[in-house]
């Protein structure tokens, strides 16, 4: 029988609905059409490429903001990519920086072709075994509003949840796609020069 | 020198050329570094580094250019500024014929995904190609990567 999954867009607006001033980094593809779909801000930065970035570029900018939230907002196949880099971020052991997966267990953009997490690969399971904080296997929307709370509260290093969602595609809400634009925006917001 | 450019952050996968850099940033308390398990990581934490307001290096060997071609997308699509110091394999004296192809390949594979490629071939030439390559890098936001040529690194450590 298949267990229970999420509505995405429902679980990512309480996510940001209650980020209270956390910087958010999105990972290519739909996560980030999730999150622009939630509202577009000058505190988020989406990457339209660079697969497998997301959680790193998360961890740098958790580093030179060590005083703010960072949430990095990414799915599986993004994530699979950078399969190391649990290992990096938690060796680096940020306590301002959590990842939240986006796991339907498909690669939903290119044809939905089953990933890794639906043939047995858990990245909570991953991520404890590199030594994270805390992780955890999210399927509801009622364990999101906990998890909500739960991220208000500060963190001995960094931390990993998985929100099983359904596999479906969803009508597009597209970031803007000029980069330079976007960054120079997100540097704006913290007060930073452009060049 | 590379504090004086304002660097606070420096990510790595060790190089045997890089020992001295990596020892010596990974005993300042003012400079964050990374240890990566392969090389594109360090590209994307620099990109997050200056979304932050840092400055970040970061090294690696030839070998691991090769790495990070796609993850380069990201510095050179957004304008991040981007500084990588790379110790080159497969150019001089080298006994390990593996290290020669992407030691062949490492400028035109930088030059071709859009990087500008400086190299510097004795010590006081390092020091001022990677001083002036940091001012590029960051003042102009543009993403420069220095080759250490091999020849260097055989007579000299640093």
């Amino acid at each position: 029988m298949a267990l229970p999954t999420m509505d995405r867009r429902a679980a990512v607006k309480k996510l940001l609905d209650t980020r209270d001033g956390a910087l958010v980094v999105t990972g290519l593809g739909s996560p980030s059409y999730d999150v622009h779909a939630a509202g577009d801000r000058d505190d988020n930065y989406y990457l339209w490429g660079a697969m497998g970035g997301a959680a790193l570029v998360g961890l740098g900018l958790a580093q030179a903001q060590p005083q703010r939230r960072v949430m990095v907002i990414t799915g599986d196949g993004e994530q699979l990519m950078a399969f190391g880099s649990l290992a990096t971020i938690s060796v680096a052991r940020p306590k301002n920086l959590d990842l939240i997966i986006l796991d339907n267990q498909h690669f939903g953009e290119t044809g939905m072709q089953s990933s890794h997490t639906g043939r047995g690969i858990g990245f909570d399971k991953v991520a404890a075994a590199c030594g994270f904080a805390e992780v955890a296997e999210l399927r509801s929307l009622e364990e999101v509003d906990a998890l909500c709370e739960k991220l208000r509260l500060p963190a001995e290093g960094p931390r990993l949840f998985v929100l099983k969602i359904t596999a479906e595609n969803l009508p597009r809400s597209l970031p803007p796609r000029d980069a330079v634009a976007v960054k120079n925006r997100f540097r704006a917001h913290l007060g930073f020069a452009t060049c | 020198m590379l504090k004086a450019a304002g660097i606070s952050q420096m990510s790595y996968v060790p190089d045997a050329g890089h020992t001295t850099l990596i020892r010596r940033f990974g005993a300042d308390p003012e400079v964050v570094t990374n240890v990566l398990t392969t090389e594109e990581e360090g590209i994307a934490i620099a990109a997050g580094s200056w979304l932050g307001g840092k400055r970040s290096v970061v090294l690696m060997q030839s070998s691991g250019v090769g790495n990070c071609i796609n993850m380069l997308s990201l510095p050179v699509q957004a304008r991040f500024p981007l500084l990588v110091l790379v110790t080159m394999r497969g150019e001089w004296a080298e006994f390990n014929p593996w290290q020669v192809p992407m030691g062949q390949a490492t400028e035109a594979s930088l030059k071709a995904i859009g990087l500008s490629v400086l190299r510097a071939e004795t010590g006081p030439d390092l020091v001022d190609t990677v001083a002036q390559a940091a001012a590029v890098a960051f003042d102009a936001d543009q993403q420069i990567a220095v080759l250490i040529g091999q020849r260097l690194l055989g007579k000299k450590k640093w």
